[in-house]
């Protein structure tokens, strides 16, 4: 069969409506006492495992590939920097790629575009890495999307790696979109999970429908198989002396430098409290705080921690914190090593955000608030007591 | 000056559930909404065309022809048109294959300048703006969260990144991609509904915006998904038994002082 | 519960409002009934959505199509559902429309209507320190000079005073003919001689400004005075025709909301290991609520829809829509409190705020002793037409 199609046999289906309950794109019904597919079928493969009863059948189209794939070899990762610091997400995504690049036996690559950066790129050496492509110009001495997109996609061209990683960051999410069009790849957003298939395929795992289901995703028939990774999920690699590794210098060709949009200003975010994304301890409050004024609680017990304050999103939408502290779905995500859920009931939506911290302790009035289903340690009572009682014994004054 | 919204129909995750029993989605009576980050950039566009005195807005969806009612919906927050781009050969598409469609459609609207939300809230990609605007061989902003100045051709934006806002000068035409602190969307008027009910949706199919069948939809995408599961699930620790809120306090200090952190 | 066979432009009034409830009023309500503030934003998202149009003719601006006073009621009924404070400031503009709908000149209409149909806040002003139900003793006098007239004295309690751009207010052309020697005048804010007196401090609809309006030597033309001479109670008594339904409506969403609030915090609450909802007892109270909701409702709206279709004379059954859901308004925001138990007692929960409320209901465009007067006059003349 050269189509895909989602077969069901009328047969064997006894109209369980299994199925229908783990199809992520709510692509079946029922028809009668007949589970039916429609046109939102992803051919996703999710359906044929949950029949009891062989009903169903998935055919998937065998594709070719356009091009000859076994000549891309080579796991890169993009060395992201901002006014020449290479960025966190950097590290973790060279402890990934060599996990990646050892499984496959090929090289690990850092590519890193920018100026006047050699102290940096050099330093890159003394980790785990095989190689590091250095781009400098002082066109791409700030992040751009069409340069560093151009520069990035004649690179694949000519050096063919076979897996291309970036950070899900601004700038990663930004660009590598207009490579993967350029090169024409697949690229898998946002991913928390990566591993290698017996088929040497990059299998990228991801969550969707704001965290409530995972996919994973596959790029068979088409190089490089390319990803951004979600911050602070994957472990960073550490310095381990290197691979005695060396520097590629490139130069850019003026034409790929080419840009329409002109950088006028930086507005760097002036905080006084610790990054949240980076932070080991968050305190985090939300709507049981029952006033913007009460949030002075959760600051005192986050300055004794010294630990970042976050917020759910009813108390930003309350207009009680700036949104830049909401932790969840539409705000952060965050993998502190403890997190503390004061007065926060524990939306699904705000869960995705925090629920990867490494302890998580909950205070809420609420004995069934969904939080206490995920917090190592519970208090089910009135924060404007416990909390208190915490700063007094941190030694401040509550 | 034209502008085009593009605009995504999702089911409402706040109301997305897990079944405790079979840990599945359940999607049963979830309702479909207009993504809300592209809610923004419906009233980014609506806001442009009313400070300007001129031009129209108009959204464009690709989807099923239930998608007709986030169209509608857009209309009565001020949209002027909608097209909705409708096939069977357009579903399954990845991030690649629906830049590619909607950058067809945007061909033959030829618009001054594209506006979205940063991401849908479904797929969470973030990719559809940028691959539209690479298809189109067109710049981009992405993670805008003000319009500071625009005319024709020309746009001054500030974007939001993880440390600060970079200010960029955009030639247009451009794909603008914008996040929620750029305005407060308005709330749908009457007089707006009114119109959104009578207002003609155009349908365009692979045929009417020159797609080449082979590059949208499934299968014109290089990604397949291999397989869905539901995330491991955490399960819940110890609550702590004490006399009174106070000695919980003391307790919860003890717990934290033996993770040793820092 | 019931099938009231609402059109369809009906129905999209309905969900504008209260998706302005639900995003716009819910999370501001206990703050302005707190610092008894006027709440512009919320009623410039009113106007923003058309809604100050609904009982404004479609060629003055508005979409009242032959629905107008239904419309109002229905708009009325889903802002107090979230907030009865806040609702009265559409509910007063409209109030201080009527006249000028009533009595206004084509001339008239053109000059006020398009701008209280696009946003203006507008105002009532008939009572006063001495001639509170009784009207018709007015002290304030209007005496012609030229094209204008000069007006001197003061009304009290008014609803949006000083917030309002635009005022209906009433004053005496001629004291020695008493009611018929009442006229009705226009007044914008920002006039020589038109100045507010202190804002009151209210038990309820605190977000709703009470003030004062004080008028000293202030110059109106002519061509600001609604109906000819004398006209003026006349006017009066229309408009509250025409009016006391939507205080019914008010009344009634207050109680609809209050209800709502009621039936979901049983059915949460629990006290020995299920939730209180499942006592007969407290069914029964629902059950209670629940249908003296619903009476008030098919009251107000069978009477706004009366007035709707022209009803001559309505009065009797515009004074039983306002006192039947009023008074019911007042019974249920209470016995509302008493399913919430002690919380329900307190500021932490919003159902406190619905009584307050619910109180003025009964209290303003006649007391409820006033409309049971009305009521049994209307009984009267109608025995007597026999």
């Amino acid at each position: 069969m050269s189509e895909n199609a989602l077969i069901i046999n009328a047969e064997k289906c006894v109209g369980c409506q299994a199925c229908i309950k783990v199809c992520p794109f709510g692509a079946l019904s029922m028809q009668g006492s007949l589970a039916v597919v429609n046109d939102a079928c992803t051919f996703c493969g999710s359906c044929p495992d949950s029949c009891k009863f062989g009903a169903i059948t998935l055919h998937k189209e065998e594709k070719t590939a356009a091009t000859d794939l076994s000549a891309y070899k080579g796991v890169w990762v993009f060395g992201e920097q901002i006014d020449g610091v290479i960025q966190g997400v950097v590290h973790e995504l060279i402890g990934e790629g060599r996990i990646l690049a050892d499984t496959l036996g090929v090289p690990l690559t850092v590519l890193v575009l920018g100026h006047d950066m050699d102290a940096a790129v050099k330093e890159l050496l003394e980790y785990p890495v095989d190689e590091v492509i250095q781009v400098d110009d002082p066109a791409l001495q700030h992040y751009a999307s069409e340069p560093y997109a151009q520069v990035v996609a004649d690179l694949i061209d000519k050096k063919k790696p076979e897996i291309f990683l970036a950070g899900a960051t601004a700038i990663g999410r930004s660009f590598l979109a207009r490579v993967a069009v350029l090169v024409h790849t697949g690229l898998t957003a946002d991913c928390t999970g990566l591993d290698i298939t017996p088929e040497r395929l990059l299998l990228q795992t991801r969550p969707a429908f704001g965290g409530n289901i995972m996919a994973s995703i596959l790029c068979a028939n088409n190089r490089p198989q390319m990803a951004t990774v979600r911050h602070k999920v994957m472990k960073a690699a550490e310095k381990d002396g290197g691979r005695n590794g060396s520097v590629v210098k490139m130069n850019a060709d003026g034409k790929l430098l080419r840009s329409r949009t002109k950088r006028l200003d930086w507005l760097p975010e002036i905080t006084d409290t610790v990054n949240l994304v980076d932070a080991d301890i968050i305190v985090s409050g939300g709507r049981g705080m029952q006033k913007p004024e009460n949030f002075v609680l959760i600051e005192k017990l986050a300055k004794l921690l010294g630990a970042a304050v976050g917020s759910s999103r009813a108390a930003v939408d309350a207009g009680w914190m700036p949104y830049s502290h909401q932790v969840g779905q539409t705000g952060k995500t965050v993998q502190p090593k403890l997190y503390i859920a004061c007065g926060i009931s524990g939306a699904v939506q705000h869960l995705v955000g925090m629920s990867s911290a490494d302890t998580i302790i909950a205070i809420n009035k609420d004995k069934d608030a969904p939080i206490f289903s995920v917090a190592t340690y519970g208090v089910v009572g009135d924060l404007f007591e416990v909390i208190p009682a915490m700063i007094r014994e941190l030694g401040g004054e509550a | 000056m034209n502008i085009v919204v593009c605009i995504k129909q999702v089911p409402d995750t706040t109301d997305v559930r897990i079944d405790p029993v079979t840990n599945t989605l359940v999607r049963q009576g979830v309702e479909s909404i207009i993504n809300p980050f592209d809610a923004y950039a419906i009233e980014e566009g609506v806001r442009i065309k009313e400070r300007l005195g001129s031009g129209k807005v108009i959204i464009v969806t690709m989807g099923p022809p239930q998608a007709e009612k986030a169209l509608r919906e857009a209309i009565s927050l001020g949209a002027d048109e909608a097209v909705l781009l409708c096939s069977r050969a357009f579903a399954g598409g990845d991030t690649w294959a629906t830049s590619l469609t909607l950058s067809q459609a945007m061909k033959k609207l030829n618009p001054d300048v594209v506006l979205a939300g940063k991401q849908a809230i479904d797929g969470d990609t973030a990719q559809v703006g940028p691959g539209i605007s690479c298809h189109l061989d067109w710049p981009q902003a992405c993670y805008v969260s003000k319009i500071r100045e625009i005319e024709k051709g020309r746009a001054v934006v500030e974007c939001l990144m993880e440390t600060g806002k970079e200010v960029l000068e955009v030639e247009l035409p451009a794909v603008l991609t914008v996040v929620k602190e750029i305005n407060e969307p308005r709330l749908p008027s009457l007089k707006g509904k009114m119109r959104a009910k009578k207002a003609e949706i155009t349908v365009w199919n692979e045929a009417d915006i020159e797609a080449d069948p082979e590059k949208v939809g499934l299968k014109g995408s290089p990604t397949a998904v291999n397989r869905t599961f539901s995330p491991p699930r955490r399960s819940g620790g110890e609550i702590i038994q004490a006399e009174t809120n106070s000695e919980a306090g003391k307790i919860l200090v003890g717990k934290i002082k033996e993770l040793q952190i820092g | 519960m019931l099938e009231y066979f609402f059109t369809e432009e009906q129905q999209m009034m309905i969900d504008t409002a209260r998706e302005i409830g639900e995003k716009k009023i819910i999370p501001v309500r206990a703050q302005y009934d707190e610092e008894q503030a006027f709440p512009h934003d919320v009623f410039k998202a009113i106007a923003d959505a058309d809604l100050t149009g609904v009982y404004i003719p479609d060629e003055y601006g508005g979409c009242a199509g032959d629905t107008g006073i239904m419309n109002m009621c229905l708009v009325t009924e889903e802002l107090s559902k979230y907030c009865g404070g806040i609702s009265l400031s559409f509910a007063g503009t409209a109030l201080g429309t009527l006249p000028i709908l009533i009595s206004g000149d084509d001339e008239q209409k053109k000059r006020w209507l398009p701008r209280i149909a696009s946003g203006t806040l507008a105002a009532f002003g008939i009572t006063e320190p001495d001639a509170g139900s009784d009207a018709a003793s007015m002290r304030p006098t209007a005496v012609r000079d030229g094209d204008d007239y000069i007006i001197n004295g003061t009304k009290l309690f008014i609803s949006n005073g000083g917030e309002a751009d635009i005022y209906s207010i009433f004053a005496m052309t001629d004291k020695a003919k008493g009611a018929r020697g009442c006229s009705c005048f226009v007044l914008e804010k920002g006039m020589d001689g038109f100045t507010f007196g202190k804002k009151e401090d209210k038990m309820g609809i605190r977000a709703s400004c009470t003030r004062e309006l004080i008028f000293q030597d202030l110059r109106v033309p002519a061509a600001n005075r609604l109906g000819r001479e004398g006209t003026g109670f006349m006017t009066a008594m229309k408009t509250f025709d025409n009016s006391r339904p939507g205080v019914g409506s008010q009344a009634l969403g207050i109680a609809q909301g209050a209800l709502d609030l009621a039936v979901d915090y049983a059915r949460q609450r629990k006290q020995f290991g299920r939730p209180i909802i499942a006592n007969q007892g407290l069914q029964w109270m629902l059950a209670d609520m629940a249908m003296q909701v619903e009476a008030a409702r098919a009251l107000v709206y069978a009477t706004a829809r009366w007035i709707d279709a022209g009803a001559k004379r309505p009065t009797g059954a515009s004074a039983m829509s306002k006192c039947f859901a009023s008074d019911v308004a007042m019974k249920v925001t209470i016995d509302a409190i008493q399913v919430f138990g002690g919380v329900g007692y307190t500021k932490e929960y919003p159902i406190e705020k619905y009584a307050r409320d619910a109180k003025i209901t009964q209290i303003y465009e006649g007391t409820n002793q006033i409309q049971r007067d009305e009521i049994a006059l209307a009984l009267i003349k109608e025995a007597a037409r026999k």
